[in-house]
């Protein structure tokens, strides 16, 4: 009986913060010290009711002595008893005796005087916990964006979107259950001012791009100092950076400037790609220009080694008989040259009339696509007319 | 008669468990104690554990004694070029002496709230009166908060608090200068857009125009080669002419002469007007001479 109400005193003090911690950190398994004191609290109420309504009834026999020294015999070991409990693999059981902390126990079953002189508290010092900043994930795999924590000047007093997740465990778990209250909300304060004093100090750019990584990793630092300086038994295992860009906002303009680099690049490279066209068939023409130089170079030479080889051939000849060899040769020409084109012939001696020639109907063609001997062979054309009109001139001067 | 006693004894023991539980107080890790005796304070110091007081008469009182957190509403602060900025911070104290905790605030902990917010918002509004906007986002924020916890920590020890920390935990612009914020960065980053797409078009031009000076360094050295080629190809022939030709000067004109009428006149499509009296056709008058 002696157990039963400073017990039921105690139960209520020692409630308030104990209790709420365990229940925390057992993660709602009922323990084995809480099931030992039910059954505990279950017994007293049996004994205290029968003292209470039937005591005299029952108490009355004078051989009940032995019985209630049973019962308290029983209840002395059972009270015993009630020291047991479970830590469970990666928690610590943190006992206090009468408030003052005693002991840390890992893993196993462990006995700790009953009470109200000894209490445990036991802390998960293995699970790892996620805080999340600027965002709420729930559990359906949603995610709602929490913008006044998301927003954050940069140190060039830009605006920008930061999505974070703390990950923790607790290293100390006495430093943890003592030196703070509330340990969680202070992580997520904490967080949020490192991470935006870190934000602070960079730019915009740079917290967009190449230092994200370093934006974490400094305020993973900066809140480990932050977070030890409280004593608060918590080790920072990473700070994640879910996402970095620019407010919902900016983000079409930042969204074109970045396409502006692809544009960049593309413009660049199609003007590569147009060079890579126009060099190598440039180089290919030059090419060409010079081969045709090369071959018109040899085929002059050639050319003009054949004409000299043959000419020297006929001139040997010409040499032994001049004046037969060019009557022939001159005869020859003309022949060639008159059998192979129309002809007209003009007697001059029967008649000084005007004669008209339709020179057009002749060849049957416009006589202005008449085509005109080639270049080079206009000086010999012309002088070949001359010749015959110098003939002719010489009979009409000769005629008079 | 037994039934007495067994009344009596039962009384005696809840006597005795009475003033045994009222002979003890237990003070927790978490906790600071003051024990008071008709409003006068006996104790204030007491370390976690069991310790003893006269029952019945002494009063204990209990407080945290752990790092407690104030959370201030963000309130605007004006810098020092007179720009408003909404400042939230938070404050990390704690119970220190519990007897001048007691004397000063009432052991209560909302009041002790209400002097730490006092002294932290005029120890903020001092401190940011006097930096600019951007000193305070960046290299300044460190240094006000160190100046800040030591002001605050100053301040609040006549209350028996000890301020652990005053951090910044966000430095925000007003709602319309976010907007003004927010135009600006978009003129910047057009800005930004509008460089890159003329720097790419300024290297894609000079991609162009190198790759075309090129095209024409390559045709004008191929053709001055060529030229050369074919100048020494020309001066080639040239000479064997004039070596082979130079031989029998006369004869040669009459020779190429010939070889231009063949070349010249050899389409039906040319047209000779020819007179029978030239010398050609002296036998066609005559078959003597």
């Amino acid at each position: 009986m002696a157990w039963n109400v400073p017990g039921g005193n105690g139960d209520k003090d020692k409630d308030r913060d104990p209790w709420s911690q365990r229940r925390r950190g057992a993660g709602g398994s009922p323990d084995l010290d809480q099931i030992v004191r039910n059954i505990q609290r279950r017994l007293a109420g049996l004994f205290g009711g029968g003292g209470g309504s039937s005591g005299g009834g029952v108490g009355g026999g004078s051989g009940s002595t032995i019985g209630i020294g049973l019962i308290l015999l029983v209840g002395i070991g059972l009270w015993l008893l009630s020291g047991t409990y479970v830590v469970q693999q990666g928690e610590r059981g943190v006992v206090l005796r009468f408030g003052k902390f005693q002991e840390a126990t890992v893993g196993g079953l462990h006995w700790h005087l009953p009470y109200p002189v000894e209490s445990v508290e036991k802390v998960n010092v293995d699970k790892v916990s996620t805080i999340e900043i600027g965002y709420r994930s729930d559990a359906r795999g949603g995610r709602r964006k929490v913008p006044s924590e998301a927003l954050m000047l940069s140190g060039d007093e830009n605006i920008i979107d930061i999505e974070f997740a703390v990950q923790y465990r607790i290293k100390d778990a006495s430093a943890y259950l003592f030196n703070v209250r509330d340990p969680e909300a202070t992580i997520s304060q904490a967080t949020e001012s490192a991470v935006r004093e870190v934000v602070g100090q960079s730019t915009l750019d740079f917290a967009l791009t190449e230092g994200r990584v370093s934006v974490s990793r400094d305020a993973r630092k900066l809140l480990q100092e932050i977070l030890d300086r409280y004593n608060t038994g918590i080790f920072i295992v990473t700070i994640e950076t879910q996402k970095a860009q620019p407010p919902d906002e900016v983000k079409p303009a930042f969204d074109d400037a970045v396409k502006a680099r692809e544009d960049e690049q593309r413009l660049k490279n199609e003007a590569e790609a147009y060079a890579n066209d126009v060099v190598p068939r440039a180089r290919g023409a030059a090419a060409r220009l010079l081969q045709e130089a090369e071959a018109y170079k040899a085929s002059v030479i050639a050319r003009a080694d054949g004409d000299a080889r043959r000419f020297n051939q006929i001139y040997t000849e010409y040499a032994k008989a001049p004046a037969i060899t060019r009557e022939r040769l001159y005869i020859e020409a003309i022949e060639q040259v008159l059998s192979s084109t129309t002809k007209i012939f003009i007697d001059q001696k029967s008649g000084n009339n005007l004669l008209y020639l339709p020179i057009d109907r002749l060849t049957g063609r416009d006589t202005t696509a008449a085509p005109l001997p080639p270049p080079a062979a206009d000086t010999e054309s012309t002088s070949a007319l001359r010749d015959s009109s110098r003939g002719r001139d010489a009979r009409r001067g000769s005629q008079p | 008669m037994s039934q007495g006693k067994v009344v009596a004894i039962a009384v005696l023991v809840l006597i005795a468990i009475l003033t045994s539980v009222s002979l003890f107080y237990v003070v927790d890790e978490r906790q600071k104690v003051i024990v008071v005796r008709f409003g006068q304070i006996l104790r204030h110091d007491d370390k976690p554990g069991i310790h003893l007081k006269t029952p019945f008469i002494d009063d204990v009182r209990y407080y945290d004694s752990r790092i407690l957190t104030l959370d201030a509403e963000p309130q605007p602060f004006l810098t020092g070029e007179k720009k408003y900025v909404i400042v939230d911070s938070f404050v990390k104290w704690r119970v220190l002496d519990a007897r001048q905790f007691f004397l000063t605030v009432g052991g209560s902990e909302s009041e002790a709230r209400r002097r730490l917010e006092q002294i932290v918002n005029s120890g903020l509004r001092d401190e940011f009166g006097k930096r600019t906007l951007a000193s305070v986002i960046a290299e300044e924020r460190t240094k006000i908060m160190a100046i800040l916890t030591e002001y605050a920590d100053r301040e609040s020890r006549r209350f028996g608090i000890q301020v652990t920390d005053v951090r910044l935990q966000r430095v925000d612009l007003p709602e319309e200068v976010s907007q003004s914020v927010f135009q600006r960065m978009k003129a910047e980053r057009s800005r930004i857009a509008n460089e890159l797409r003329a720097k790419g078009a300024e290297a894609a031009e000079k991609i162009r125009a190198d790759s075309e000076r090129q095209r024409e360094v390559l045709l004008a050295n191929a053709y001055r080669d060529a030229q050369k080629l074919r100048g020494e190809g020309d001066a080639r022939a040239t000479s064997i002419y004039a070596t082979a030709y130079g031989q029998a000067p006369e004869f040669y004109s009459l020779y190429r002469s010939l070889n231009a009428y063949k070349e010249s006149f050899k389409k039906k499509d040319d047209i000779l007007i020819v007179d029978p009296s030239s010398d050609f056709f002296k036998y066609m008058k005559k078959p003597t001479r």
